[in-house]
């Protein structure tokens, strides 16, 4: 099934159990009409949050940069000994 | 009963453009880290003009020329079209992409191939996102913008993997095959769509860390463009995957 069917099922059984609430009552209906506002904001709220806590927790890893510049040292001197033209452009 | 140990060859494909001094720090570190295994180097160059190709002719004199294949190509022709350019002429069972400009080092290699051993996974793909992975070079807006997307496409697409625009993979030969096949997108976003594609049509995918160094300093790769192209892009896969 293609993904967005998937998605577009998931719509119409929240829409569907939203128009069920609508008819039933246990909810006082005002409450009800604005369950979709509600789920919208939520779902905003949400993904900042998501998008928050992974900025907080990016991971970073400057070590890396120090350890390459000994890689590039390291093969520059092994590939100029052997005849490969590694002098910067 | 006997375990039967497959022989497995990597080819490892190298899309350049004006890399001359990369292309010969990557196949010393190539060779440096996958010293008990069988591969081989690719180098798909799109015409460059500073001379990498003739770097790619001296470290075949010294590595061999069944080890490191030039397959140059007149001009720049895209991403995509390098990948299936280089697929023609790899003899390996095992394809792995990466990028020639340092940014994804070939230490992680054994590491790749290690996971693909262990979960007989048809695709493995680095993640920057993960711990034990990391990004070096990216100011506090890119890492923003980075995982503003990257929440987005999650929910969007739910695509089983946690860093959808990298480019550092391994794949079953026969699977980048399938995969390339059916992807028409350009950029970043044809690596996203790989990764979309292969995930639907069910192929195993594992991740591993991957540390990611951006040398390309003060280059801002996201402007107002980039972002609409993004979003484009993802448009394009909710509604073609």
């Amino acid at each position: 099934m293609k993904h967005v069917l998937k998605i577009f099922s998931l719509l119409v059984a929240i829409s569907g159990l939203w128009i069920g609430l609508l008819q039933a009552s246990i909810i006082p209906r005002s409450h009800t009409w604005l369950l979709p506002i509600y789920f919208i904001v939520s779902l905003g709220c949400y993904g900042l949050l998501m998008v928050g806590v992974g900025l907080m927790r990016f991971p970073t890893c400057p070590q890396e940069a120090l350890l390459l510049q000994q890689d590039i040292a390291e093969a520059k001197y092994f590939l100029k000994q052997r005849g490969v033209d590694v002098d910067s452009e | 009963m006997e375990q039967k140990k497959e022989k497995n060859k990597y080819s490892v494909i190298v899309p350049t453009y004006n890399e001359r001094l990369n292309i010969a720090l990557i196949v010393y570190l190539i060779f440096k880290h996958l010293r008990e295994v069988d591969f081989e180097i690719i180098v798909v160059d799109d015409g460059s003009p500073d001379g990498t190709q003739e770097v790619v002719k001296q470290l075949q004199k010294l590595y061999g020329e069944d080890r490191i294949l030039l397959r140059p190509r007149p001009k720049k022709l895209g991403l995509g079209t390098a990948y299936v350019h280089g697929l023609k002429h790899a003899s390996g069972n095992f394809v792995v992409i990466m990028d020639a400009d340092l940014s994804h080092h070939p230490k992680y290699l054994p590491s790749f191939i290690k996971k693909q051993l262990e979960t007989d996974a048809s695709i493995v793909t680095g993640t920057r996102y993960v711990k034990g992975g990391g990004v070096h070079g990216w100011n506090l807006m890119r890492k923003l913008t980075s995982r503003g997307a990257n929440v987005l496409a999650q929910t969007l697409l739910w695509p089983g993997v946690s860093d959808l625009t990298g480019s550092f993979r391994l794949y079953r030969k026969s699977v980048l095959e399938d995969v390339i096949s059916s992807c028409v997108s350009k950029g970043y976003v044809f690596q996203m769509e790989m990764i979309v594609r292969a995930s639907r049509k069910g192929y195993h995918i594992e991740e591993v860390p991957i540390t990611f160094v951006d040398r390309v300093f003060g280059s801002s790769k996201l402007g107002g463009s980039e972002i609409v192209e993004y979003l484009k892009g993802l448009a394009y896969l909710l509604v073609t995957t």
